[in-house]
């Protein structure tokens, strides 16, 4: 593989890194309410945190282009903070977020709500505040199931393609994600190019779902 | 002791939960059939659930007076509560359930120091494994240790020895009269058992859908 090859590859595997920590404690809260809670509003969130995962990919980037462009919030963050998005890496963080936020939600939702609530109460009685008992009860009772959540959002934002070129482009060095790179190679009929990309996406993907499974059995036994 | 249970009304699937009574011996039997109220009364005193009305008062301590808009947290209530699954956490060890809940500085030490509670309950053995590895008995001793090395000012029992067979019941019992003896602390022990009642109990108030429709002394120990 070349530099610029590798460099793609890093690109895709950090920046995907980042966009599942970055949504993880929002993810967390939302799957806790969502779990533990029951709230006016409780099945519009319920479907708006759903959405990305029905709508086309391609659509979901637009709504950020819109959002993130100079006549939305991203005008607001470029005159206050001087920060572009729009055909930035940040906005390949933000299309992955966005794409992988309801694998997260959904995984650890279903995590949390198998956590006995009793164990949750009994802690009380031992003296636990809601907080202590949140990082120290259910937070490690569900947390093989918060890891699987947490490598399906990192391996569907590997993969995120559409909202990713609607909103930040296919930029060489700035932007270029596994992905883009392997449509625009094919494209481009650079076919060895795309072939070595794929090997890398095939073992990165590999390797993702492949430890979500495992953390998976392991949480059922 | 001195137990207020008073005016407590808390709607169930299907009836009304309705108590008043005082408490004055060291350990109350609640004694009646599955779905009587036992564990709600028990959640309830707990602070788990949130009653319609209720004033519950121990020892000149309110835990409770919806009237007055007080209801006390379960942490701050000072009841140490063994239900009936245990709730042992499965991700700790033994150490670790132990020390949960415990309470180093208050003037009860040495009295619920975890020496002397381990001691007690003789689980000493224990404390490196896991609660998962534990037989039955063990997990229930454990539960109570837990409870008691939190200085509880009240502790609630939930038919402790109900998913025990008659011979571990026969070994669990004295550890549960030592328990009684040595930390005086009141006690509200919820069974369906005659031969438990007789064994620990001073007095025992007969549930039936969520009323006390009987109350009989049994022993004359007071505290």
């Amino acid at each position: 593989m070349t530099a610029a090859e590798w460099q793609i590859v890093w690109f895709t595997a950090w920046v995907s890194a980042l966009s599942t920590l970055v949504i993880l404690p929002p993810g967390l809260a939302v799957a806790w309410l969502l779990a533990r809670h029951e709230w006016p509003g409780k099945s519009l969130v319920e479907t708006v945190v759903t959405l990305p995962l029905v709508m086309p990919p391609v659509a979901t980037g637009l709504i950020l282009l819109k959002v993130f462009g100079r006549h939305g919030m991203g005008g607001f963050l470029h005159n206050r903070l001087h920060l572009d998005v729009v055909f930035t890496w940040r906005a390949v963080l933000v299309a992955l977020g966005v794409m992988s936020f309801p694998l997260l939600v959904r995984s650890a939702r279903v995590a949390l709500e198998q956590v006995n609530p009793r164990f949750e109460q009994i802690a009380r009685t031992l003296g636990a505040g809601d907080l202590r008992v949140f990082f120290s009860i259910t937070i490690p009772l569900a947390l093989r199931g918060i890891i699987g959540g947490v490598i399906l959002a990192f391996a569907r934002a590997l993969g995120e393609f559409g909202a990713t070129i609607m909103v930040a482009g296919n930029i060489q060095g700035r932007t270029s994600t596994l992905s883009l790179s392997i449509y625009q190679s094919w494209f481009n009929g650079e076919d060895t190019v795309a072939y070595r990309l794929l090997g890398a996406s095939v073992v990165l993907a590999f390797a993702a779902v492949w430890t979500s499974e495992w953390f998976m059995r392991r949480s059922r036994k | 002791m001195n137990f207020l249970l008073q005016n407590i009304s808390l709607p169930l699937a299907d009836f009304t939960l309705e108590i008043d009574a005082r408490l004055q011996c060291q350990v109350t039997g609640l004694f009646g059939p599955s779905g009587a109220g036992k564990t709600s009364l028990l959640d309830l005193i707990a602070g788990l659930r949130q009653p319609a009305s209720a004033r519950i008062v121990l020892n000149d301590r309110v835990l409770t007076d919806i009237g007055a808009g007080v209801v006390m947290a379960p942490r701050l209530r000072e009841i140490g509560y063994v239900p009936q699954d245990l709730a042992l956490f499965p991700h700790l060890s033994v150490r670790k359930n132990l020390l949960y809940g415990h309470k180093k500085s208050r003037e009860t030490e040495p009295l619920f120091g975890l020496e002397h509670v381990t001691e007690v309950l003789q689980i000493q053995p224990l404390l490196g494994r896991g609660v998962r590895d534990l037989s039955g008995g063990e997990q229930q001793r454990v539960a109570l240790a837990r409870a008691l090395l939190t200085s509880p000012r009240l502790l609630l029992l939930d038919e402790p020895l109900a998913s025990l067979d008659a011979s571990l019941k026969a070994k669990i019992i004295p550890y549960l009269c030592r328990v009684r003896d040595e930390f005086h602390l009141p006690i509200l022990y919820v069974t369906h058992d005659e031969q438990e009642v007789v064994a620990l109990c001073d007095e025992v108030l007969q549930m039936e859908r969520g009323r006390i429709t009987e109350r009989r002394r049994i022993n004359d120990r007071q505290t």
